[in-house]
């Protein structure tokens, strides 16, 4: 049987000469959360309680669901204010991006640039990235599966660091209160920012990774 | 009615819980990894005395914890007007209608989650390294653990802090209180118990507890 595989460093593997065998093709199914192996269709698994499903075909209808709706959060988060500013003489409301070109004109480039990178660039990716491997597991794509495992385990890990925003606009609420001289107060985009990033964590949670691997074992037997 | 044997696992093999691949069970030795061969997954990475040091700094975390929502956390000062905030204050900081939720999440994310985190690993881990029967509710306990350890930001908002610092420190003098030290600690103490957790050790240590 092929399955001496797994990858110890220290002791020899051939790496490329080992043919993987999934847990499906053995007739058998692996725990996600406890990785306890179980006869295929044993509905939970003993150790840990977690449901065992050979692969999770309604995961994708999940990751749409909490997609649509963290998308329809980033749209007002972008919209109304992030920050209310008030010195002694104005008011000033900031959205993201405005908040960020306020910061360029201040001459701070490098920070303001982290901003946009950490709220505009990364949400907006994220979006990208769950909707192309949504979409790739049903279709055979460009990119190698490898490149979109990784592709899934970015977006996994970086998906809670969208929440800097929010710690950042929290910090420096609770600490510019200083009477009459200058105040800074949250504004409604917090709010919505912050049901983004918890929705598209879920989504991406809620995708089911093996459905990745599955085309190249598709592929690899058509060859 | 038709009595059936409740499902017996397989224990000579391991899944990869990521893309589904099957490998022979072979426990790597302490201080090295079982990768996965097609997606390198971590399967298993055991240390050795893992459970000792995780229990210590465990017990660290949630004493620097209590002491870091005690102390000052920041202070600034600006042409003689002065505030000083704790953590709390800085999580609380979303006071205005609606926005109490993202107050109340905030505070979670940051403070309790990674300290019940820490505390069920305590609760699991401290009878299995004694060489006691896992404590009743273990499974769960660790269960929870693992399932809280996306929504647990402290290390996020540490840095939320030094792009805050950034952004204000032209316009006003920033000070440093003894919690924002002790915070900086917190947070790597809890990545080092991240990181020496052995998830598949733990899991096979409460194979024997039936529930």
């Amino acid at each position: 049987m092929p399955l001496d595989g797994l990858e110890i460093p220290g002791r020899v593997a051939q790496v490329n000469d080992v043919e993987i065998v999934t847990a499906r093709e053995l007739g058998v199914v692996g725990c996600r959360r406890c990785t306890q192996v179980w006869p295929a269709g044993t509905p939970v698994c003993g150790r840990c309680g977690k449901t065992l499903v050979s692969r999770d075909e309604k995961s994708l209808q999940r990751v749409w669901a909490w997609w649509i709706v963290g998308f329809m959060c980033y749209i007002p988060a972008n919209l109304y204010p992030m920050l209310q500013t008030r010195t002694l003489l104005t008011v000033q409301q900031d959205t993201i991006v405005g908040g960020a070109v306020e910061l360029m004109h201040h001459g701070a480039v490098g920070v303001a640039l982290i901003v946009l990178f950490a709220s505009v660039v990364i949400p907006l990716g994220k979006f990208f990235a769950i909707g192309y491997l949504a979409i790739s597991v049903k279709r055979r794509g460009s990119a190698s599966f490898a490149q979109r495992q990784l592709l899934y385990e970015i977006v996994e890990y970086i998906g809670r660091w969208s929440m800097i925003d929010i710690f950042v606009v929290a910090i420096l609420s609770a600490l510019v209160q200083l009477n009459t001289l200058a105040a800074i107060h949250p504004g409604p985009a917090s709010l919505f920012f912050a049901l983004s990033v918890v929705f598209t964590m879920l989504s991406a949670q809620n995708f089911d990774s093996r459905m990745i691997w599955d085309i190249q074992s598709r592929a690899m037997k058509d060859a | 009615m038709e009595h059936r044997l409740p499902p017996q696992p397989i224990t000579d093999l391991i899944v990869c819980p990521h893309c589904d691949a099957a490998y022979k069970l072979a426990r790597p030795e302490n201080g090295h990894r079982a990768v996965c061969v097609r997606c390198h997954t971590v399967l298993i990475s055991p240390r050795f005395k893992a459970g000792m040091q995780i229990i210590a700094v465990s017990i660290a975390v949630v004493i620097l914890v209590i002491a870091a929502l005690v102390f000052p956390f920041l202070s600034i000062r600006a042409a003689g007007a002065t505030n000083a905030v704790s953590i709390l204050d800085a999580a609380l900081a979303f006071s205005d209608g609606p926005l109490v939720v993202l107050s109340l999440s905030t505070a979670a994310l940051i403070i309790f989650i990674p300290l019940l985190r820490v505390l069920l690993s305590l609760y699991v881990l401290i009878p299995v390294v004694l060489d006691r029967m896992p404590a009743r509710g273990s499974r769960q306990a660790f269960r929870l653990a693992e399932a809280l350890q996306p929504w647990s930001m402290a290390e996020i908002f540490a840095i939320g802090v030094a792009v805050a610092l950034v952004k204000i420190t032209d316009l006003a003098n920033v000070g440093f209180g003894a919690a924002f030290w002790i915070f900086a600690i917190v947070v790597l103490l809890v990545v080092i118990q991240d990181r020496f957790m052995c998830r598949w050790t733990v899991w096979k240590s409460l194979d024997g507890l039936r529930k």
